[in-house]
């Protein structure tokens, strides 16, 4: 095929561009993927950083897939297998401890532990962020209309959203509006009064975002992570057997069979434009494909300030394009262990002194760790990153994968994905190694206060600040979602007003990363709302 | 891991095939026996003795306790004397029910409110600006029901006096094996029955003085699945079986009003401001739309199905929490939430929600029932709860 023309061409080989492309291919469309990397799945990999110990470099569980992708695509057939990581464990500073648990009576029994009250309000919390899920989930499969065109098409579309709001009812409608505006500091204290839960819980209102728990905004993105509990019964939420490449090997596999190609160490230098329209792309070093459609899996900045030549766009475009908030915030320390960290408080006299219920080791450890141990711990995270420095106690999301998949590791060995908070790719005087391994040192020391024997088993390590994740992945500022997650950039403004509907003011040219609505986690619904748009069809 | 309750040392020790089941956190027996056959008949012929320590309790005391109770509950709290029970169910401000329990009233500002959910966070929303003390004392208290027609003289026996004082939904003090109890004239079961009710540490000195004394009347420690039955012939509602609370309804629809749980009797349309008055006022006078009643499933029919088949009628033993739907003509007219095969009064019987224009008693109607891998519908017949209603049961 080399310098032949197909259908279409798509680049970059992350998840959503897979799934983009293998919709395509199973249109029909003679399809060709083209990745810069040796390996597809952009931030979703599995690499073997140190011999024998695999790591989910980057993005580590797998909360949003779509169940429709898995099903159009019959990912299990490719190799989807996804496993459960079922609780959550953040450790206190006084010693104690705060559990969830899969099972409803023993995560009510914790909490009591803590507040007979909030044990009864984390079940109607529960429910309400369920009625909020269901009545989001709409959005999140449709193309989004312009509330400012005059369209058949995007009137129609609002007519459909406006009346599923109304159906929503009064009540639920208040609740979504306030957990659309509000921050996931302010929407928890209405319901809990129990730090270290509120802590916990609003952690993942910051996943990936500029913003600290006291931000207002933040708790849509609290939202967006009980949307994969919606399909809980299609367990989408958990770990990926052989790490989270596996999801992107899934779907690569359900493309190829569908008749896409897929060339790797092929690095897309710029997109090829005549006349206001796409006709291929040229790599980097040179070599030219033609396809009438061609579509970019890569985040918007990158797409359209680096593939595409500026006055090929108009100008207010790449002005808000520019503007588009992609700052990097998170970092991922993976590590290679000796032996399986212990947490003090998880030592059964300790549970015991604090009334728990005794759990063995290897219990907790199948679930994740969060250290955030109380909202002014994860509020100062975020201080220290507004001021221009990375956290020097970063909030962290700790897994280890081994014990839930021992392929892994070697045996009786383990390794350990720390998701950490605040890394800001802006840090003052930028990063360099020195400054990378302080960080490091710094989210090892954050966890050690916690786990004493995490240093000595450590025989292995990697970094990866947001400059390093942009370095890897081409993900610019290293931003996990292709750009933030904050109501002023998304649905029709995803990623600029007039193009959220993935096109771009390129005819033939299309965009389908995170970047553009929903996106966010490995769902694949951007890829797939893409494809169908370029396919003409609805979803 | 669940909890146990304060009579597990006892449970468990008696426990023949390890049938356990969970009731609100905690481990409790399904049956003891191999068969709950026994247990059950207890409960009709001698006494059966169970450990509903699970219960949620909530003690709620003070000056405005009353003013509390009558806000949350449909009954008129105020009408409720000190040493009486209430069976009470309460709403949400739309008139859905969200649970239901006994009122006990020790005093004139001291109860004891018992549940299937927790109620805590909802004391709590509805005492603001009170002058009251609510206490979660349900792992405190322990409770064992004594059911059966030789209930009272066990108990009599235990007590060392007589309860014939002791009338239906009234409570007493006691003393049992030198233990301290409140002795209730409750169950859940339909017959002559009591609840004795203790502080945890002394359940097993009152578990072992109940046995001691009960055994030369055949006194039998019975599990879930015997109570399940006694309780659909007793046509007692159970949450989450035959309702959905009102706060965990997912849809419209899962919602039901104390009207349509046939317990239109509890609500006290006159009294003071309560949650869902107004609503309960609306329906009362426009009437529900929907029915709780008892249905009947015609034995013959059921055994013309199965012959059609080349087998007798086959019944499983245990009540079934499946529901089922229930047709009138061509239209399903609602669904049944409970049904059991009644051991004592030889028939197929059931707890079923009707569209009100069905629901007449002696409406004929049609139940779905498998054969042999096959939908049948079989007749069936509305009939008035409950189905078993014995005089002692409010002597």
């Amino acid at each position: 095929m080399k310098n032949g023309k197909v259908d279409a061409i798509v680049i970059g080989a992350g998840h959503n561009g897979l799934v983009c492309a293998a919709y395509l291919a199973r249109a029909g469309k003679k399809v060709l993927v083209l990745e810069r990397r040796h390996l597809v799945g952009g931030a979703a990999v599995t690499e073997e950083i140190v011999p024998g110990f695999k790591f989910s470099e980057f993005s580590y569980v797998v909360s949003l897939l779509r169940p429709e992708i898995i099903r159009e695509l019959d990912l299990p057939s490719h190799g989807l297998q996804i496993l459960p990581l079922e609780s959550t464990v953040t450790p206190m500073p006084n010693g104690n401890y705060l559990a969830a648990w899969a099972d409803h009576d023993e995560t009510r029994r914790e909490l009591y532990r803590h507040s007979p009250l909030d044990a009864d309000a984390y079940d109607e919390f529960g429910l309400l962020m369920h009625h909020m899920a269901h009545a989001v989930k709409p959005i999140i499969g449709m193309m989004p209309p312009d509330p400012a065109s005059l369209s058949p098409r995007d009137l129609m579309s609002l007519g459909t959203l406006g009346r599923h709001m109304r159906s929503l009812g009064a009540r639920k409608f208040y609740a979504l509006h306030k957990l659309m505006t509000m921050s996931s500091a302010d929407y928890l204290d209405e319901w809990f009064e129990t730090d270290v839960l509120k802590a916990t819980k609003s952690a993942s209102g910051i996943i990936g975002t500029f913003m600290g728990p006291r931000s207002p905004g933040s708790a849509y993105v609290l939202l967006h992570h009980y949307m994969g509990e919606i399909d809980g019964a299609f367990r989408a939420w958990g770990f990926q057997k052989g790490g989270t490449g596996g999801v992107s090997e899934a779907i690569a596999g359900a493309a190829r069979r569908f008749g896409a190609e897929i060339r790797l160490e092929a690095p897309v230098g710029r997109v090829l434009v005549n006349n206001g329209r796409s006709v291929g792309v040229a790599l980097e070093n040179g070599d030219e494909y033609r396809a009438d459609i061609v579509v970019s899996g890569l985040d918007p900045k990158r797409t359209f300030l680096k593939l595409v030549e500026e006055r090929e766009l108009p100008s207010d475009f790449v002005a808000s394009i520019r503007r588009f908030k992609t700052r990097g915030s998170s970092g991922k320390v993976n590590l290679a262990l000796s032996e399986l960290p212990r947490l003090t408080c998880m030592e059964p006299e300790n549970i015991a002194r604090w009334g728990g219920v005794p759990i063995p080791a290897e219990r907790y450890l199948r679930g994740a760790i969060s250290v955030s141990p109380t909202m002014d711990y994860v509020e100062q995270a975020y201080d220290d990153a507004k001021h221009g420095s990375f956290s020097r106690r970063p909030y962290m999301d700790v897994v280890i994968p081994s014990m839930i998949d021992p392929g892994m590791a070697p045996p009786g060995q383990h390794v350990m994905s720390i998701f950490c908070q605040y890394a800001p790719f802006a840090v003052d005087g930028g990063w360099d190694d020195a400054k990378r391994e302080k960080f490091g040192d710094a989210v090892v020391d954050a966890l050690a206060v916690f786990a004493p024997n995490i240093k000595r088993a450590i025989i292995g390590r990697q970094v990866l600040t947001p400059a390093d994740i942009e370095r890897i992945t081409g993900l610019t500022e290293g931003n996990i979602f292709q750009g933030e997650l904050a109501l002023d950039q998304l649905f029709f403004l995803r990623p600029a007003p007039g193009y959220a509907k993935y096109r771009t003011p390129v005819d033939g040219f299309y965009q389908c990363g995170s970047g553009t609505h929903p996106g966010g986690g490995i769902m694949g619904a951007s890829g797939r709302l893409a494809a169908l748009t370029i396919l003409g069809q609805r979803p | 891991m669940l909890k146990t309750t304060p009579f597990h040392a006892r449970t468990a020790a008696i426990m023949e095939g390890q049938q356990w089941r969970r009731w609100a956190g905690f481990l409790v027996a399904s049956a003891y026996e191999m068969s709950h056959e026994r247990e059950y008949h207890a409960i009709r012929s001698s006494a059966a003795l169970f450990d509903v320590s699970p219960l949620y309790k909530y003690q709620v005391r003070g000056r405005d306790a009353t003013r509390l109770l009558d806000r949350i509950v449909t009954r008129n709290v105020a009408k409720c004397q000190p040493c009486q029970v209430m069976y009470t169910p309460w709403c949400d401000p739309r008139g859905k029910q969200i649970d239901d329990g006994t009122l006990h009233r020790f005093g004139e500002t001291d109860y004891r409110l018992t549940s299937a959910d927790p109620n805590l966070r909802w004391l709590h929303q509805n005492a603001r600006g009170m002058q009251v003390h609510i206490d979660d004392e349900s792992e405190r208290i322990a409770s064992l029901s004594l059911q059966g027609p030789l209930s009272r003289t066990i108990l009599e026996h235990a007590i060392g006096r007589d309860l014939a004082g002791l009338k239906y939904f009234r409570l007493t003090n006691a003393t049992i094996a030198g233990v301290s109890v409140v002795i209730s004239r409750t169950g859940y079961t339909g017959d002559l029955g009591y609840e004795v009710w203790m502080e945890a540490p002394d359940a097993l000195r009152v578990w072992d003085e109940l046995i001691s004394q009960g055994r030369p009347y055949g006194i039998t420690p019975a599990g879930m699945l015997a109570l399940d039955i006694a309780r659909i012939e007793a046509g007692l509602i159970l949450l989450d079986v035959d309702y959905v609370s009102a706060r965990k309804a997912l849809i419209p629809g899962q919602l039901s009003s104390p009207f349509e749980l046939a317990l239109g009797w509890t609500v006290s349309i006159d009294k003071q401001p309560f949650n869902g008055k107004h609503a309960l006022a609306r329906e009362a006078a426009n009437g529900p739309s929907w029915s709780l009643v008892g249905l009947e499933v015609d034995w013959q029919t059921l055994e013309r199905l199965h012959e059609s088949m080349g087998l007798a009628p086959r019944l499983p033993a245990m009540a079934s929490r499946v529901s089922v739907p229930v047709y009138d003509g061509s239209k399903q007219v609602g669904y049944a939430t409970s049904s059991a095969w009644s051991p004592l009064l030889k028939r197929y019987i059931a707890l079923a929600h009707l569209e009100s224009a069905s629901a007449k008693p002696g409406s004929e109607l049609e139940f779905e029932i498998t054969v042999e891998h096959r939908r049948k519908r079989a007749a069936a017949r509305v009939s008035k709860l409950p189905f078993y209603d014995p005089p002692r049961k409010r002597a």
